[in-house]
Formats: C-alpha cells, structure tokens, sequence
C-alpha cells in the first residue's frame, strides 16, 4: 500500500519528491527494498508482466505438452507408450491413453491455451508491460490492484493445477464446459471434484482478468503523458485498450453462468437441467435450459478470441512499421477498424450455436453480423501488407513472426467465411474443420503476435537480447509446422471427421485418414520441441544474451526506448517526457526516424503536423 | 537517480477505476437478468407474488444513501465525530438490509418457494444473494473508512476514499432498485 501511496495518486508525495529529495530517498527505499517487494510481490508494472509471461510460458508448456498425449493416441492409436503409464498411471494402463484421460487432456488444453496462456499470458504480459511505458506513465492507475489482479492468476492457476491431480481427474467436459455433463457429478468421472476446482479456478481468473482490465482502461485514459493525445498512442496501447473493454464487458457474463452452473451442481437448482437420466434413473430436475448456459459462454466467449487476438493484432502492427522503417498505413482506419471488431464481438455469439435448434430466421442475422467482421479484419491485413510494401524491411525475428502472423491471419480469417454462414456450418459444425479454423487463426496468429512481441521487447524487459540462430530456426519449424499440422485438418473436417473422437480407426468413412493424422502427430512433436528450444532461449537469454549498448536497439519512436536500458519503478528518472508526434514517423524527411519526444520542426508545423 | 516528476491525472485513477468496475459489476447483473428474460420466454414459467419485506429493505438501503452522503460531507467539513456516527450508520443499515433479505429468503422458504424449486424462484435467490454480497463488500469498505478515521498515528484528509465508498454504495443501492423492479415487473 506504501508503494501506492508514494508512487501514484498521492501526487503531494510526488511532489515532495520532486521538491525535496530527501522525500525522495524515503521512496527508493520502499521500492528497491528487498527481494519479496522488488521480485514477488511487486506493484512495478515490468516485473508484473515478467511474472505474468513467466507463468504463461510455464502453462504453455503444461497446455502443448498436453497436445502432444493426446495426438499420440490420435496419431498411433495402436501403438502402446510404456512411457506414458510410468507417468500418467492408471490414466494410460497398458502405454494407452484411457478414454477419460483422453478427454481431460483435450479440455485442460484448451481451457489452459485459450484462458491461462493467450488471454492471462499474452494481454497480462504485453498490456502491464507495454500501457505505462507508451503512454508515458510512471505505473498503472493502481499498482496495488495491478499486483492482485497477478496474485489472482496465480491463486487460479494453483487451483487449476491442483486439479490435475485429484484421484477422479480434472474437468473433462470440454473447455467449454456445457452442462448437463460439468453440471452432473455423476455424469463422468471428470465432472465430481475436478470441475469445482475448474469453476473455482475460472472464478479467480475472472476477478484477475477484472482488476487488470480496470487498470488497464483507467491508466490509458487518464495517465497518457502530455501531448499523447489518443490519436498519437502506438496502435499496441489501442488494441489493449479495445482488449480492456471486451475484457471488462464479458467476463462478468461469464461468472453469471458460472454462478448459475454452481447452484445447479450443488443447490438441486434447474437453470440448466430438465428431463434427464442418469445410470437409468430420472433426475427431479426439470425446466431448465442446457442452450441457456450456451448464451451466456459464447457471449463471453466471442469477445473472448478477440480479447485474443486484439494484442497481437496491436503488436504486429507496431513491429511491422518499426521494422519496415514506415509509417503504418492508414493508422485512422487501423483504429476504427479495431473499435469495429470490438463492438461486432458481442453481436455474433450465436454462431457458435447454429445448431443447437437456433430459430433459422434468427441464425441469419447473426450469420450477417458474423460475415460483417470480414469488413473490418479485411482493412487490417490490406493495411499491414501496405505498410510492409516497398518498405526497408529488417528482418528480425520479430519482424518474422509478426509477417507470419499476417500470413495464419489470413487462411485462417478465410475459412471463417464458410463457418460464419449456417448453411455450410451445419455440415462442418464440430469437425476438424472448425479445429483447423480457430487453431490457425486464433491459436497460431495469436502465439505468433505474442513471440513477436516477445522477441521485440525482451530487450527492454531484461536488457539484453535472444539468440538469433535459435530465433531463426524457432520461427522456421513453428510457421512450417503450423500449416503441415492444420492444413490437413481442413480436409478431415470436409469429409465429416468429428472432433473430440478418442479414436477414428473404427469408422469406415474415417480409416483414410490413419497416415494423415499419423504424419500430424509426428509434426506436432517436432513442433513443441521447437518451442521448448524457445523456451530454452528465453531462459538462457535473460542471464547469459547479449547485451543492450544503447537504450533504443530497433531505432523505435516510441516512448518505451526513452527509458534507461534497466529502467527503475518509475520508468523514468526526472521528468516524464512530453509528446509531440504521432508514433509512425519513419523515413520521413530524409530522417530514419523521428521519436514522438521531438518537437515539429517549422516546416511540419506550417504543413499541420501530425 | 535524479528525483522523479509528478504524474498527470485528470481525474483521480480510484475513482475512475470504480466507474470501470460499476460497468463491470452491471455487465454482471444484465447476465442475470437476460438469463432470466430468455428462461422466462420458455414454457412453465412459474410467477408468485415477492415477499414484501424486500420492500422495506428498499426503503432501509434508500436511507443509508442518504446517511452516506451526509457522512461525505462531514468529512469535507472536518466533523469528524458526526462523520463517524454517519458511517456507522450506514453500515448497521446495511447489515439491516442484508438481515431482511434473508428474512425474505425465509419467508419464501416458509411458503413453499425452496431454492431449489422452479427456476423462476432460484433466480430470485441466485439475484438477491449476488446483490447482498456486493452490499456486504460495501459494508466492509466502511468499516476500514472507520478504522482509518479512528487511526491516530497517519491521518489522512483525502476524501478520496470516502468518496468512492460513497459512490460505490449508491451503485448498489440503485442496482437493488433496478433488480427490485425488473423482478417485480418481469414476473
């Protein structure tokens, strides 16, 4: 609380610092003081996003490595694992994944990926990161609820975790967790303990994602440094804006659901149960509604890929300008479009729900509303191929991940098109077509936005640069081994093949596939080692990388590289500096680039600057 | 390390932040309530009349907005004495209105309207209690405004806090209203 008071709102303590230094000394001390208060429980924001990228990468690791279990039996559901018993126990007798081990793996993958890695891992890392520090700001609005909002996730995470280990497993429903089988404990083994410890988890998470998504919101419309007016902010500073607000918007609908769900697993309430039977008998439940929990997910859950995806969309863009040494093209139509994509975000749920007996006439105006997004995501690439058109492009591994990016953005925004009208979506509902779509462009886009970031501001976060061969290598496999794994998808998806099946092998439409997914599986392998020689990097590089010699290694004009290179609480030492520019100004005036901290010249003045 | 400057605020980050989080908090409840519309619009909707104490526990969390934003400008103008009867105040009227909630609980208990009952009845307990919690939240924040305003050692003249205590409990007690009527008139 000492922190909050001395750094934030209490402007006299600032002041006294300013004036005083004595007052100053007094401040130092409070953050500099000890390893607890400088390294665990931190209000600084930089170490907040490095706990929130740490812990995400950890989850990564946990979520894939789940991934590559379960394609195992998909890929050689023949082929016995020794191995896999040793570690997974009674959940794979005999080196086979058990059916119900297959299921939690599939759900704890997705609620991990979906939830814990690109939405607290990606937004948590790069939003508490990068706000204070482009914006001009000496932290969030309040630290305080900025270090809570972590120690939440970590609270959810531990919870989540644990649920892995409980003797009936954790939830095995599906990360979507449709009642009645997470609402029923005796529908499946993983529907007892392991879903109250996910909704539990899920609960935590919700009130992490709120407190961020608060911080987040005020300190880019209240803290922007003079001269940053909202049109002057980097792109990056607007996508986790319009991320905040999604964030803040549908989250609690989500913990609505989930309290109802609560009460129908524990209090005999019937929100969701009617006319069921299970093991033979009839349940006394009746009138409830399965479709509505259905309402209340995807109304969270549609904002919830564009809570995704809207990060890495803001990042790419700023990589993208500063490594093709070019303003970003139609900055205007960037934000609109962004703002567009925000609002349509909670008019299109029910594509989710096409055939759950959605009244047609209803299903045509979200397949419209759905369609209209293509509007939007379709001004965004036309403006990121432009900005790279004819640019100077430096090919740095963010550059790289930020270009393929655009690439999985694209072929996986195209098949969108057919999933969004319901007439194809009835066909391809729940097949692997819908695997390949959202994997590609919410999965793939959205890790290759967060490795470019990564890549691009590891040098601010720990003053020292990734290995580049590794870069290189990492982004080669992962961009070849994204398509090679869901490509085919697309075709398994069209000719029918279901997905969540634990094996295919006994269908006869279904039995062509064998050497398909076969070769998936073997890919997926090579792929996830790609990523732990990233993680490797990542690791290897915070102690033993190169070191930064200047302050602004990419020659960038935002304000983040006006920081010293291993910037204090308080980002910067004496006065936050003041903005006059837009942050697009390269290759202009025979300049390279110009900071946002340097004032018009005349001539831009008389021109109407920027 | 030169001294650092001062950091510009339009408007104080708390207060802002609350406005964030009563947006939030309202996302919460049209969840609710939209569940409700759509659970309604399905057959065998059950109606039955509310208990009436939940109106006498409207016009107990009306008053202590009142009381609170007395308590407000007691603090503004030093009466530090009348400022902490005014909290306090509104805290027992608080706590008044979570006991006559669940006197109401009750009630419906008694006339055969049990939680797990028709959907129609749970909505009115699931509401209701996610409304008290937020309530009693507010109940725990001026009980720390008391603590503070008892504390010798730091004093502290911001009203800041108070302020956003304040406005927080009039959000709730305008959220009551809102659930009150929709309920009464979405039967």
């Amino acid at each position: 609380m000492s922190n909050e008071a001395t750094l934030h709102s209490q402007q006299e303590v600032m002041h006294g610092a300013a004036a005083h230094g004595h007052g100053h000394d007094d401040h130092e001390h409070h953050h500099e003081g000890g390893f607890i208060s400088k390294y665990v429980f931190s209000m600084d924001h930089k170490t907040i996003a490095k706990q929130f990228l740490i812990t995400g990468i950890l989850w990564a690791i946990v979520g894939a490595f789940f991934s590559v279990l379960f394609r195992l039996q998909l890929g050689f559901p023949d082929t016995s694992f020794p191995w896999l018993e040793s570690i997974l126990g009674h959940w794979a007798k005999g080196g086979h994944i058990s059916p119900e081990a297959y299921y939690a793996l599939v759900t704890m993958h997705g609620t991990i990926l979906v939830f814990f890695v690109l939405t607290a891992g990606l937004s948590g890392t790069f939003s508490n990161l990068l706000i204070p520090l482009q914006v001009g700001a000496r932290d969030m609005a309040s630290p305080f609820m900025n270090m809570l909002s972590y120690w939440f996730f970590f609270m959810a995470s531990c919870v989540m975790m644990t649920s892995l280990f409980v003797q009936t497993g954790p939830a095995s429903g599906g990360w979507t967790a449709y009642p009645p089988l997470s609402a029923l404990g005796d529908a499946s083994i993983g529907s007892k303990i392991g879903m109250d410890l996910w909704l539990t988890s899920m609960a935590l998470f919700v009130v992490s994602q709120l407190l961020g998504g608060l911080n987040y919101i005020s300190t880019i419309l209240n803290m922007r440094t003079k001269g940053m007016s909202m049109t002057k902010m980097p792109l990056t500073i607007w996508s986790f804006f319009f991320t905040a607000v999604l964030g803040v918007l549908s989250f609690p609908v989500l913990l609505s659901g989930f309290i109802l769900l609560l009460f129908d697993r524990h209090a005999g309430t019937s929100f969701y149960l009617s006319e069921l039977f299970v093991a033979g008998k009839a349940l006394s439940n009746e009138g409830g509604s399965a479709i509505l929990y259905q309402h209340l997910f995807w109304f969270l859950g549609h904002p919830e890929v564009y809570i995704i995806i809207l990060p890495a969309m803001g990042m790419v863009s700023e990589i993208l300008a500063v490594n093709a040494r070019k303003p970003i093209f139609g900055y205007l139509a960037m934000v609109g479009s962004m703002f567009a994509i925000a609002i349509l975000a909670f008019l299109v749920w029910a594509h989710h729900m096409f055939v759950t007996g959605l009244n047609p006439f209803l299903g045509a105006f979200f397949v419209l509303l759905t369609l209209l997004i293509a509007v939007p995501s379709a001004i965004k690439v036309f403006n990121w191929i432009t900005t790279i058109w004819k640019g100077n492009i430096r090919f740095t591994p963010g550059m790289l991940f930020s270009i393929g990016f655009v690439s999985t953005f694209i072929s996986g925004g195209l098949t969108g098109i057919w999933l969004g009208n319901s007439s194809i979506d009835i066909h391809l509902h729940d097949t692997y077509f819908v695997i390949a779509h959202f994997h590609i462009v919410m999965g793939v886009s959205a890790f290759f936005g967060t490795f470019a970031g990564v890549y691009h501001w590891f040098p601010k976060m720990f003053g020292r640069f990734l290995n580049n061969t590794l870069s290189y290598i990492h982004f080669w496999i992962t961009l070849i081994g994204a398509y090679l794994i869901f490509w085919p998808m697309h075709y398994e998806g069209m000719a029918g093949m279901p997905r969540r099946y634990y094996d295919y092998s006994n269908w006869e439409s279904f039995k062509q596939f064998g050497d398909l997914n076969h070769f998936i599986s073997i890919v997926v392998i090579i792929v996830f080692a790609a990523q732990l020689m990233f993680v490797f990097n990542f690791f290897y590089s915070i102690f033993k990388g190169r070191k930064l010699t200047t302050t602004n290694p990419w020659n960038s004009t935002t304000l983040e590289w006006t920081t010293p290179i291993n910037p204090g609480h308080g980002n910067w030492p004496g006065e936050i500096p003041e903005v006059y520019r837009w942050p697009y100004d390269y290759s202009k005036d025979g300049k390279d680039f110009i900071p946002q901290t340097v004032p018009l010249s005349p001539d831009e003045e008389a021109a109407g600057g920027h | 390390m030169q001294a650092m400057s001062v950091q510009r605020n339009k408007i104080h980050p708390h207060k802002y932040s609350l406005w964030i989080a009563m947006g939030s908090i309202t996302m919460m409840f049209i969840g609710f309530t939209s569940a409700y519309v759509v659970k309604r619009a399905q057959a065998n909707w059950f109606t039955f009349q509310l208990p009436v104490i939940f109106w006498i526990s409207t016009a107990i969390i009306l008053s202590s907005s009142f009381t609170v934003q007395m308590a407000v400008k007691q603090f503004k103008n030093r009466h530090m004495q009348r400022y902490k009867q005014l909290i306090t105040l509104t805290a027992v009227l608080g706590v008044a209105f979570a006991v006559c909630q669940w006197i109401g609980f009750m009630q419906m208990n008694a006339m055969g309207l049990p939680l797990n009952g028709p959907a129609s009845v749970s909505f009115i307990y699931v509401i209701v209690s996610v409304h008290l919690l937020h309530v009693l939240g507010g109940v725990v924040a001026l009980l720390i405004m008391f603590g503070r305003a008892f504390r010798t050692r730091i004093r502290t003249y911001s009203p800041v806090p108070i302020e956003v205590a304040a406005t927080y409990w009039h959000f709730v007690d305008a959220l009551w209203i809102y659930l009150l009527i929709f309920l009464s008139i979405a039967r």
